[in-house]
Protein backbone atom coordinates (compact mmCIF):
# COMPACT_ATOMS: atom_id res chain seq x y z
CA UNK A 1 0.00 0.00 0.00
CA UNK A 2 1.30 3.40 -1.02
CA UNK A 3 1.09 6.79 0.94
CA UNK A 4 -1.88 8.85 1.88
CA UNK A 5 -1.73 12.35 0.80
CA UNK A 6 -3.70 15.54 1.64
CA UNK A 7 -5.54 17.05 -1.13
CA UNK A 8 -7.33 19.62 -0.24
CA UNK A 9 -8.15 21.74 3.02
CA UNK A 10 -11.09 24.52 3.88
CA UNK A 11 -12.21 26.59 6.84
CA UNK A 12 -14.70 28.85 7.06
CA UNK A 13 -14.43 32.03 9.53
CA UNK A 14 -14.87 31.24 13.11
CA UNK A 15 -17.10 33.77 14.56
CA UNK A 16 -19.80 34.36 17.60
CA UNK A 17 -23.42 34.12 16.47
CA UNK A 18 -22.45 31.97 12.84
CA UNK A 19 -25.85 33.45 10.53
CA UNK A 20 -27.09 30.01 9.12
CA UNK A 21 -27.85 26.57 9.87
CA UNK A 22 -25.14 23.80 10.63
CA UNK A 23 -25.65 22.56 7.09
CA UNK A 24 -24.81 25.88 5.73
CA UNK A 25 -21.86 26.33 8.23
CA UNK A 26 -20.58 22.93 7.09
CA UNK A 27 -20.90 24.29 3.18
CA UNK A 28 -18.66 26.74 3.75
CA UNK A 29 -15.26 24.81 4.82
CA UNK A 30 -16.12 22.19 2.20
CA UNK A 31 -16.28 24.55 -0.83
CA UNK A 32 -12.90 25.77 0.21
CA UNK A 33 -11.36 22.03 0.19
CA UNK A 34 -12.96 21.45 -2.73
CA UNK A 35 -11.49 24.59 -4.64
CA UNK A 36 -8.13 23.86 -2.83
CA UNK A 37 -8.16 20.38 -3.90
CA UNK A 38 -9.58 21.11 -7.67
CA UNK A 39 -11.92 18.39 -7.52
CA UNK A 40 -15.24 17.65 -7.75
CA UNK A 41 -17.81 16.71 -5.37
CA UNK A 42 -18.62 13.66 -7.23
CA UNK A 43 -14.59 12.38 -6.86
CA UNK A 44 -15.20 12.22 -3.07
CA UNK A 45 -16.06 8.31 -2.44
CA UNK A 46 -16.69 8.80 1.73
CA UNK A 47 -17.55 11.61 3.96
CA UNK A 48 -16.96 11.38 7.85
CA UNK A 49 -18.85 13.99 9.67
CA UNK A 50 -17.22 14.99 13.39
CA UNK A 51 -18.75 16.93 16.34
CA UNK A 52 -19.15 16.87 19.70
CA UNK A 53 -22.78 15.69 19.75
CA UNK A 54 -23.98 17.92 22.39
CA UNK A 55 -24.34 20.76 21.10
CA UNK A 56 -26.30 19.48 18.01
CA UNK A 57 -30.05 19.65 18.09
CA UNK A 58 -29.94 17.93 14.48
CA UNK A 59 -29.47 14.19 15.31
CA UNK A 60 -27.59 11.76 13.02
CA UNK A 61 -26.07 15.29 11.05
CA UNK A 62 -23.85 12.53 8.57
CA UNK A 63 -26.79 12.27 6.44
CA UNK A 64 -28.28 15.75 6.36
CA UNK A 65 -24.63 17.39 5.56
CA UNK A 66 -23.92 14.08 3.16
CA UNK A 67 -26.94 15.84 1.24
CA UNK A 68 -26.45 19.01 1.24
CA UNK A 69 -23.09 19.01 -0.21
CA UNK A 70 -23.99 16.83 -2.79
CA UNK A 71 -22.02 13.86 -1.20
CA UNK A 72 -25.02 11.00 -1.80
CA UNK A 73 -25.16 8.19 -2.19
CA UNK A 74 -21.38 8.06 -1.30
CA UNK A 75 -21.16 6.05 2.28
CA UNK A 76 -21.17 8.96 5.15
CA UNK A 77 -21.26 8.35 9.02
CA UNK A 78 -20.66 10.81 12.54
CA UNK A 79 -17.55 10.25 14.53
CA UNK A 80 -16.93 12.20 17.68
CA UNK A 81 -14.34 12.19 20.22
CA UNK A 82 -15.13 15.58 22.13
CA UNK A 83 -12.66 18.16 21.07
CA UNK A 84 -10.58 16.03 18.94
CA UNK A 85 -13.19 14.59 16.79
CA UNK A 86 -11.96 15.98 13.08
CA UNK A 87 -8.61 14.67 14.27
CA UNK A 88 -9.97 11.27 14.94
CA UNK A 89 -11.62 11.70 11.69
CA UNK A 90 -8.41 11.68 9.99
CA UNK A 91 -7.26 8.70 11.39
CA UNK A 92 -10.45 6.86 10.45
CA UNK A 93 -9.78 8.48 6.52
CA UNK A 94 -6.08 7.23 6.35
CA UNK A 95 -7.34 4.14 7.31
CA UNK A 96 -10.16 3.78 4.64
CA UNK A 97 -7.73 4.83 1.82
CA UNK A 98 -4.60 3.03 3.27
CA UNK A 99 -6.94 0.33 2.99
CA UNK A 100 -8.18 0.55 -0.58
CA UNK A 101 -11.56 0.72 0.25
CA UNK A 102 -11.76 4.49 -0.80
CA UNK A 103 -9.40 6.61 -2.99
CA UNK A 104 -10.42 10.20 -1.79
CA UNK A 105 -12.62 10.41 1.50
CA UNK A 106 -13.27 14.18 3.02
CA UNK A 107 -13.34 14.61 6.50
CA UNK A 108 -16.00 17.65 7.57
CA UNK A 109 -15.80 19.01 11.36
CA UNK A 110 -18.21 21.53 12.86
CA UNK A 111 -19.65 23.17 15.83
CA UNK A 112 -22.44 25.78 16.38
CA UNK A 113 -21.74 26.83 19.58
CA UNK A 114 -23.72 29.75 19.97
CA UNK A 115 -26.72 28.23 19.90
CA UNK A 116 -26.83 28.00 23.61
CA UNK A 117 -25.72 29.98 26.63
CA UNK A 118 -22.12 29.83 27.82
CA UNK A 119 -23.18 28.80 30.94
CA UNK A 120 -25.47 26.27 29.50
CA UNK A 121 -22.49 25.07 27.29
CA UNK A 122 -20.36 24.92 29.94
CA UNK A 123 -22.74 22.28 31.61
CA UNK A 124 -22.95 20.16 28.49
CA UNK A 125 -19.37 20.26 28.03
CA UNK A 126 -19.00 19.26 31.87
CA UNK A 127 -21.04 16.24 30.30
CA UNK A 128 -18.27 14.91 28.75
CA UNK A 129 -16.68 14.46 32.13
CA UNK A 130 -18.04 11.59 34.32
CA UNK A 131 -21.15 12.70 34.57
CA UNK A 132 -22.13 9.68 37.65
CA UNK A 133 -19.35 10.95 39.80
CA UNK A 134 -18.17 14.16 39.05
CA UNK A 135 -20.83 15.94 37.56
CA UNK A 136 -22.84 16.47 40.84
CA UNK A 137 -20.37 18.20 42.19
CA UNK A 138 -20.41 20.95 39.78
CA UNK A 139 -17.74 20.57 37.38
CA UNK A 140 -16.71 22.48 34.30
CA UNK A 141 -13.68 22.32 31.58
CA UNK A 142 -11.76 25.54 33.06
CA UNK A 143 -12.08 23.76 36.37
CA UNK A 144 -10.65 20.73 35.31
CA UNK A 145 -7.79 21.81 33.28
CA UNK A 146 -7.18 24.66 36.09
CA UNK A 147 -6.48 21.25 38.60
CA UNK A 148 -3.53 20.45 36.28
CA UNK A 149 -2.71 24.08 36.07
CA UNK A 150 -2.54 24.11 39.64
CA UNK A 151 -0.74 20.09 39.28
CA UNK A 152 1.86 22.08 36.97
CA UNK A 153 2.77 24.72 38.56
CA UNK A 154 3.45 22.65 42.67
CA UNK A 155 5.53 19.76 40.81
CA UNK A 156 7.39 22.89 38.86
CA UNK A 157 7.49 25.82 40.06
CA UNK A 158 5.19 27.13 36.60
CA UNK A 159 3.62 30.30 37.49
CA UNK A 160 0.16 32.24 36.52
CA UNK A 161 2.30 34.69 34.44
CA UNK A 162 4.20 31.72 32.29
CA UNK A 163 0.78 31.29 31.18
CA UNK A 164 -0.14 34.95 30.71
CA UNK A 165 2.72 34.65 27.75
CA UNK A 166 1.10 31.92 26.17
CA UNK A 167 -2.24 33.99 25.47
CA UNK A 168 0.12 36.84 24.74
CA UNK A 169 1.41 35.11 21.84
CA UNK A 170 -1.65 33.75 20.86
CA UNK A 171 -3.34 37.02 20.39
CA UNK A 172 -0.22 37.99 18.65
CA UNK A 173 -0.98 35.86 15.80
CA UNK A 174 -4.95 36.44 16.13
CA UNK A 175 -4.53 39.75 14.90
CA UNK A 176 -2.83 38.64 11.35
CA UNK A 177 -5.42 35.66 11.20
CA UNK A 178 -8.62 36.68 9.01
CA UNK A 179 -10.21 33.28 9.84
CA UNK A 180 -9.93 34.16 13.68
CA UNK A 181 -12.74 34.92 16.38
CA UNK A 182 -10.42 36.92 18.67
CA UNK A 183 -8.63 39.43 16.57
CA UNK A 184 -7.29 41.93 19.29
CA UNK A 185 -4.16 41.87 20.95
CA UNK A 186 -3.80 40.62 24.52
CA UNK A 187 -0.82 42.18 26.39
CA UNK A 188 1.00 40.94 29.65
CA UNK A 189 -0.16 44.27 31.76
CA UNK A 190 -3.55 43.50 30.98
CA UNK A 191 -3.34 39.89 33.45
CA UNK A 192 -2.64 42.28 36.65
CA UNK A 193 -5.05 45.09 35.42
CA UNK A 194 -8.33 44.45 37.26
CA UNK A 195 -9.90 46.86 35.00
CA UNK A 196 -9.30 44.60 32.20
CA UNK A 197 -11.72 41.32 31.65
CA UNK A 198 -8.53 39.27 30.94
CA UNK A 199 -7.42 39.19 34.65
CA UNK A 200 -10.96 38.31 35.65
CA UNK A 201 -11.00 35.07 37.78
CA UNK A 202 -12.71 31.76 36.34
CA UNK A 203 -11.58 28.92 38.42
CA UNK A 204 -8.57 29.08 40.39
CA UNK A 205 -5.16 29.42 38.77
CA UNK A 206 -6.54 30.02 35.60
CA UNK A 207 -8.16 33.41 34.30
CA UNK A 208 -10.52 34.77 31.57
CA UNK A 209 -7.65 35.52 29.69
CA UNK A 210 -6.37 31.65 30.14
CA UNK A 211 -9.33 30.34 28.32
CA UNK A 212 -10.04 30.19 24.66
CA UNK A 213 -12.94 31.45 22.93
CA UNK A 214 -16.06 29.47 21.93
CA UNK A 215 -16.88 29.79 18.23
CA UNK A 216 -18.73 28.61 15.34
CA UNK A 217 -16.93 27.24 12.47
CA UNK A 218 -16.67 24.39 10.05
CA UNK A 219 -13.03 22.44 8.73
CA UNK A 220 -12.61 20.12 5.80
CA UNK A 221 -9.50 17.83 5.06
CA UNK A 222 -9.67 16.10 1.79
CA UNK A 223 -7.55 12.84 1.50
CA UNK A 224 -6.41 10.63 -1.14
CA UNK A 225 -4.28 7.83 -2.06
CA UNK A 226 -0.93 8.17 -3.24
CA UNK A 227 -2.10 8.14 -6.87
CA UNK A 228 -4.48 10.31 -6.59
CA UNK A 229 -2.64 12.79 -4.79
CA UNK A 230 0.55 12.67 -7.11
CA UNK A 231 -2.02 13.33 -9.71
CA UNK A 232 -4.26 16.07 -8.46
CA UNK A 233 -1.57 18.06 -6.05
CA UNK A 234 1.14 20.42 -7.40
CA UNK A 235 2.82 20.56 -3.87
CA UNK A 236 1.87 17.30 -1.83
CA UNK A 237 1.62 16.68 2.00
CA UNK A 238 2.10 13.44 3.04
CA UNK A 239 0.48 12.04 6.19
CA UNK A 240 3.64 10.53 7.88
CA UNK A 241 2.69 9.42 11.51
CA UNK A 242 -0.38 9.19 13.13
CA UNK A 243 -1.06 8.51 17.24
CA UNK A 244 -3.98 7.97 19.41
CA UNK A 245 -4.61 6.90 23.01
CA UNK A 246 -7.07 7.29 25.74
CA UNK A 247 -6.83 7.99 29.56
CA UNK A 248 -9.72 7.49 32.30
CA UNK A 249 -12.54 9.58 32.43
CA UNK A 250 -12.54 9.86 36.45
CA UNK A 251 -9.60 12.75 37.81
CA UNK A 252 -9.81 9.95 40.15
CA UNK A 253 -7.89 7.69 37.63
CA UNK A 254 -5.30 9.74 36.40
CA UNK A 255 -1.36 9.32 37.65
CA UNK A 256 -0.67 13.18 37.54
CA UNK A 257 -1.76 16.25 37.35
CA UNK A 258 0.99 17.72 35.58
CA UNK A 259 0.54 15.99 32.21
CA UNK A 260 -1.60 14.63 29.65
CA UNK A 261 -0.52 11.14 29.14
CA UNK A 262 -2.59 10.27 26.19
CA UNK A 263 -0.69 13.60 23.92
CA UNK A 264 2.55 11.67 25.54
CA UNK A 265 1.68 8.39 24.27
CA UNK A 266 0.18 9.44 21.52
CA UNK A 267 2.87 11.60 20.24
CA UNK A 268 5.30 8.71 20.99
CA UNK A 269 3.49 6.63 18.35
CA UNK A 270 3.42 9.34 15.83
CA UNK A 271 6.71 10.01 15.75
CA UNK A 272 7.96 6.43 15.88
CA UNK A 273 5.62 6.03 12.97
CA UNK A 274 7.15 8.72 11.04
CA UNK A 275 11.10 7.70 12.09
CA UNK A 276 11.05 11.12 13.25
CA UNK A 277 11.92 13.04 16.65
CA UNK A 278 10.62 16.29 18.20
CA UNK A 279 13.59 17.97 16.92
CA UNK A 280 12.65 17.46 13.16
CA UNK A 281 9.41 19.03 13.57
CA UNK A 282 9.26 22.49 11.94
CA UNK A 283 6.05 23.88 12.78
CA UNK A 284 3.40 22.90 14.93
CA UNK A 285 -0.74 23.23 16.14
CA UNK A 286 -1.35 21.93 19.81
CA UNK A 287 -4.60 22.23 21.13
CA UNK A 288 -4.20 25.14 23.82
CA UNK A 289 -7.91 25.19 24.65
CA UNK A 290 -6.26 26.52 27.96
CA UNK A 291 -3.05 28.29 28.26
CA UNK A 292 -2.28 25.80 30.48
CA UNK A 293 -3.10 23.02 27.70
CA UNK A 294 -0.41 24.38 25.45
CA UNK A 295 2.23 24.28 27.96
CA UNK A 296 1.68 21.07 28.90
CA UNK A 297 1.74 20.28 25.27
CA UNK A 298 5.39 21.30 24.95
CA UNK A 299 6.51 18.98 27.57
CA UNK A 300 4.52 16.21 26.71
CA UNK A 301 5.32 16.11 22.95
CA UNK A 302 9.33 16.30 23.69
CA UNK A 303 9.64 19.95 22.42
CA UNK A 304 10.83 20.58 26.32
CA UNK A 305 11.90 18.66 28.80
CA UNK A 306 9.24 18.30 31.56
CA UNK A 307 8.80 21.24 33.42
CA UNK A 308 11.07 22.91 30.82
CA UNK A 309 7.74 24.69 29.34
CA UNK A 310 7.95 27.80 30.68
CA UNK A 311 11.21 28.66 29.15
CA UNK A 312 10.21 27.78 25.98
CA UNK A 313 7.60 30.67 26.03
CA UNK A 314 9.55 32.87 28.27
CA UNK A 315 12.48 32.80 25.27
CA UNK A 316 10.08 33.25 22.80
CA UNK A 317 11.11 29.96 21.16
CA UNK A 318 7.59 28.93 20.29
CA UNK A 319 7.09 32.54 18.13
CA UNK A 320 7.27 32.47 14.69
CA UNK A 321 10.94 32.83 14.42
CA UNK A 322 11.51 30.81 17.03
CA UNK A 323 13.19 27.22 17.31
CA UNK A 324 9.73 25.59 17.10
CA UNK A 325 6.97 27.80 16.19
CA UNK A 326 3.60 26.31 17.81
CA UNK A 327 -0.09 27.99 17.02
CA UNK A 328 1.38 30.90 14.69
CA UNK A 329 -2.17 31.15 13.56
CA UNK A 330 -3.79 32.11 16.81
CA UNK A 331 -4.67 28.61 18.10
CA UNK A 332 -7.99 27.99 19.78
CA UNK A 333 -7.21 30.65 22.28
CA UNK A 334 -7.75 33.06 19.92
CA UNK A 335 -8.51 31.29 16.68
CA UNK A 336 -11.59 30.21 18.30
CA UNK A 337 -12.23 26.26 19.26
CA UNK A 338 -15.34 25.07 17.19
CA UNK A 339 -15.14 22.23 19.30
CA UNK A 340 -15.77 19.53 15.85
CA UNK A 341 -13.85 21.74 13.58
CA UNK A 342 -11.06 22.32 15.45
CA UNK A 343 -8.77 19.30 14.41
CA UNK A 344 -9.15 19.95 10.73
CA UNK A 345 -8.58 23.95 11.30
CA UNK A 346 -5.39 22.40 12.52
CA UNK A 347 -4.62 20.10 10.06
CA UNK A 348 -5.63 23.21 7.59
CA UNK A 349 -3.27 25.17 9.14
CA UNK A 350 -0.28 22.95 9.08
CA UNK A 351 -1.06 21.75 5.03
CA UNK A 352 -0.83 25.73 4.07
CA UNK A 353 2.40 26.13 6.12
CA UNK A 354 4.22 23.37 4.25
CA UNK A 355 3.41 24.26 0.98
CA UNK A 356 4.43 27.85 1.77
CA UNK A 357 1.16 29.47 1.34
CA UNK A 358 0.38 30.99 5.16
CA UNK A 359 0.79 34.35 4.06
CA UNK A 360 1.84 36.12 6.75
CA UNK A 361 1.75 33.70 9.12
CA UNK A 362 4.27 31.99 7.36
CA UNK A 363 7.24 29.97 8.73
CA UNK A 364 10.55 29.49 6.98
CA UNK A 365 10.49 26.39 4.53
CA UNK A 366 8.72 24.05 6.74
CA UNK A 367 9.49 20.57 6.00
CA UNK A 368 7.48 18.66 8.87
CA UNK A 369 4.88 19.90 10.87
CA UNK A 370 2.69 18.00 13.72
CA UNK A 371 -0.89 18.56 14.94
CA UNK A 372 -1.25 17.41 18.91
CA UNK A 373 -5.46 17.80 19.27
CA UNK A 374 -7.24 16.48 22.58
CA UNK A 375 -10.63 15.40 23.62
CA UNK A 376 -11.71 16.31 26.86
CA UNK A 377 -9.62 16.70 29.83
CA UNK A 378 -6.81 14.48 27.73
CA UNK A 379 -9.44 11.66 27.76
CA UNK A 380 -8.76 11.29 24.03
CA UNK A 381 -5.29 12.46 22.51
CA UNK A 382 -4.14 12.29 18.75
CA UNK A 383 -1.12 13.57 17.05
CA UNK A 384 -0.38 13.68 13.56
CA UNK A 385 2.23 14.72 11.50
CA UNK A 386 2.52 15.72 8.35
CA UNK A 387 5.40 16.36 5.83
CA UNK A 388 6.35 17.18 2.00
CA UNK B 1 -52.36 -12.01 43.25
CA UNK B 2 -50.11 -10.91 45.95
CA UNK B 3 -47.28 -10.17 43.32
CA UNK B 4 -45.89 -6.60 44.39
CA UNK B 5 -45.17 -4.47 41.47
CA UNK B 6 -41.71 -3.89 41.74
CA UNK B 7 -40.23 -0.38 42.18
CA UNK B 8 -37.53 1.36 40.26
CA UNK B 9 -34.64 1.70 41.89
CA UNK B 10 -33.16 5.09 41.67
CA UNK B 11 -31.82 5.75 44.89
CA UNK B 12 -28.79 7.32 42.92
CA UNK B 13 -30.42 10.53 42.41
CA UNK B 14 -30.02 11.91 45.74
CA UNK B 15 -26.28 11.43 44.99
CA UNK B 16 -24.54 15.44 45.12
CA UNK B 17 -25.91 19.18 44.37
CA UNK B 18 -27.78 17.99 40.96
CA UNK B 19 -27.47 14.03 39.61
CA UNK B 20 -27.24 13.03 36.32
CA UNK B 21 -27.71 9.10 36.75
CA UNK B 22 -30.44 7.93 38.71
CA UNK B 23 -30.33 3.98 37.81
CA UNK B 24 -27.00 2.12 39.05
CA UNK B 25 -26.31 -1.24 40.46
CA UNK B 26 -24.08 0.47 42.95
CA UNK B 27 -27.27 2.66 44.57
CA UNK B 28 -26.11 0.81 47.88
CA UNK B 29 -23.82 3.61 47.91
CA UNK B 30 -26.24 5.91 48.66
CA UNK B 31 -27.23 4.02 51.68
CA UNK B 32 -24.01 4.03 52.95
CA UNK B 33 -23.68 7.64 52.42
CA UNK B 34 -26.94 7.91 54.72
CA UNK B 35 -25.08 6.50 57.44
CA UNK B 36 -21.94 8.52 56.96
CA UNK B 37 -19.90 6.35 55.28
CA UNK B 38 -18.08 7.17 52.32
CA UNK B 39 -17.51 3.42 50.46
CA UNK B 40 -15.92 1.85 47.68
CA UNK B 41 -15.68 -1.92 46.32
CA UNK B 42 -12.95 -4.38 46.19
CA UNK B 43 -13.33 -6.51 43.41
CA UNK B 44 -13.88 -10.82 45.60
CA UNK B 45 -12.02 -12.20 42.43
CA UNK B 46 -8.66 -10.43 41.80
CA UNK B 47 -8.82 -8.32 45.20
CA UNK B 48 -8.55 -4.94 42.95
CA UNK B 49 -9.90 -1.74 45.26
CA UNK B 50 -12.23 0.83 43.43
CA UNK B 51 -13.14 4.17 43.49
CA UNK B 52 -15.69 5.76 42.73
CA UNK B 53 -17.04 2.09 43.54
CA UNK B 54 -18.03 -0.39 40.25
CA UNK B 55 -20.44 -3.34 40.01
CA UNK B 56 -17.87 -4.76 37.43
CA UNK B 57 -14.22 -5.88 37.73
CA UNK B 58 -12.63 -4.84 34.05
CA UNK B 59 -9.79 -6.68 34.91
CA UNK B 60 -10.76 -9.86 35.72
CA UNK B 61 -14.40 -9.46 34.83
CA UNK B 62 -15.89 -10.72 38.05
CA UNK B 63 -18.91 -8.96 39.06
CA UNK B 64 -18.58 -10.14 42.69
CA UNK B 65 -17.99 -7.20 44.63
CA UNK B 66 -17.97 -6.07 48.42
CA UNK B 67 -18.08 -3.03 49.72
CA UNK B 68 -15.12 -1.26 51.32
CA UNK B 69 -15.06 1.86 53.77
CA UNK B 70 -13.15 4.89 52.42
CA UNK B 71 -11.16 5.80 55.53
CA UNK B 72 -8.11 7.59 56.64
CA UNK B 73 -6.72 10.11 55.00
CA UNK B 74 -5.46 11.26 51.59
CA UNK B 75 -2.92 13.78 50.39
CA UNK B 76 -4.90 17.00 48.29
CA UNK B 77 -3.54 16.08 44.90
CA UNK B 78 -4.75 19.13 43.14
CA UNK B 79 -7.96 21.79 43.24
CA UNK B 80 -9.47 24.45 41.45
CA UNK B 81 -11.60 27.05 42.98
CA UNK B 82 -14.29 28.23 40.85
CA UNK B 83 -15.98 31.45 40.39
CA UNK B 84 -18.40 30.22 37.43
CA UNK B 85 -20.95 27.27 37.85
CA UNK B 86 -22.57 25.18 35.58
CA UNK B 87 -26.28 25.34 35.38
CA UNK B 88 -27.92 23.92 38.82
CA UNK B 89 -24.94 24.67 40.74
CA UNK B 90 -24.81 28.79 40.86
CA UNK B 91 -26.08 28.92 44.77
CA UNK B 92 -23.50 26.29 45.88
CA UNK B 93 -20.69 29.44 44.88
CA UNK B 94 -17.94 29.61 45.70
CA UNK B 95 -16.59 26.32 45.89
CA UNK B 96 -13.65 24.29 45.39
CA UNK B 97 -12.72 20.56 43.15
CA UNK B 98 -10.17 18.25 44.43
CA UNK B 99 -8.09 15.23 43.93
CA UNK B 100 -7.48 13.15 47.19
CA UNK B 101 -5.02 10.78 46.94
CA UNK B 102 -5.24 7.84 49.21
CA UNK B 103 -2.70 5.69 47.80
CA UNK B 104 -4.13 2.72 46.57
CA UNK B 105 -7.15 5.07 44.62
CA UNK B 106 -7.90 8.45 44.50
CA UNK B 107 -11.34 9.90 45.35
CA UNK B 108 -12.45 13.25 43.35
CA UNK B 109 -15.19 15.84 45.12
CA UNK B 110 -15.33 19.10 46.70
CA UNK B 111 -12.98 20.54 49.67
CA UNK B 112 -15.77 21.92 52.53
CA UNK B 113 -16.48 25.30 52.39
CA UNK B 114 -15.38 26.44 55.80
CA UNK B 115 -11.60 25.23 55.34
CA UNK B 116 -10.00 28.83 54.81
CA UNK B 117 -8.74 29.71 51.45
CA UNK B 118 -5.15 30.21 52.79
CA UNK B 119 -5.12 27.02 54.22
CA UNK B 120 -5.64 24.78 51.21
CA UNK B 121 -1.90 23.46 50.10
CA UNK B 122 -1.92 20.85 47.91
CA UNK B 123 -0.03 18.15 49.95
CA UNK B 124 -2.11 18.46 53.08
CA UNK B 125 -3.73 15.97 54.29
CA UNK B 126 -7.27 16.12 54.17
CA UNK B 127 -10.26 13.43 54.87
CA UNK B 128 -13.72 12.50 53.28
CA UNK B 129 -16.47 13.48 55.38
CA UNK B 130 -20.40 12.56 54.24
CA UNK B 131 -22.77 15.74 54.20
CA UNK B 132 -26.30 16.92 53.51
CA UNK B 133 -26.58 19.90 51.61
CA UNK B 134 -29.42 21.98 52.36
CA UNK B 135 -31.49 20.66 49.23
CA UNK B 136 -31.43 17.32 50.86
CA UNK B 137 -28.78 15.74 48.73
CA UNK B 138 -26.77 13.48 50.14
CA UNK B 139 -22.84 14.83 49.50
CA UNK B 140 -18.96 14.59 50.48
CA UNK B 141 -16.48 16.86 51.21
CA UNK B 142 -12.91 17.34 52.05
CA UNK B 143 -11.56 18.38 55.43
CA UNK B 144 -8.72 18.95 57.18
CA UNK B 145 -7.42 15.79 58.81
ZN1 LIG C 1 -11.35 -8.52 39.55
Amino acid sequence: MGKVGIIGVGQSAFVRGYPGSIRELAFEGFKEAIADAQIETKDIDASIICSAPEYDKQRSPAGVFAEYLGLIPQPTCYLESLCSSSSMGLRMAYSLVKSGLHDVVAIIGFQKMSEISSAESQERMGRGADIQWESPFGTMMPAYYAMFARGHMETYGTSPDDLALIRVKAATYGQINEKAVYRKPVTFEMFSDPESPMSGPVASPLRVGDCCANADGSSCVIVANEEKTKALSKKPVWILGLGAASASVNMAGRDAFSRLEVARLAGEQAYGMAGVTPKDIDVAEVHDCFTIAELMAYENLGFAEPGGGKELIKSKETYKEGCIPVNVDGGLLSKGHPIGATGGAQIRTIVLQLRGEAGEMQVKEPGVGLVHNIGGVGLYGNVSILGR
Amino acid sequence: MGKKKKEVDDRFKKFGTVSFTSITKINDFIDYLEQGKLMGTRCKGCGILFFPPRADCYKCLSSDMEWVEVSGTGKLATYSKLEYAPIGFGDDLPYAIAVLDYGDYKVFGRIAGDVPQDEIKVGMQMKAVVNTLPNGQLNYVFEKA
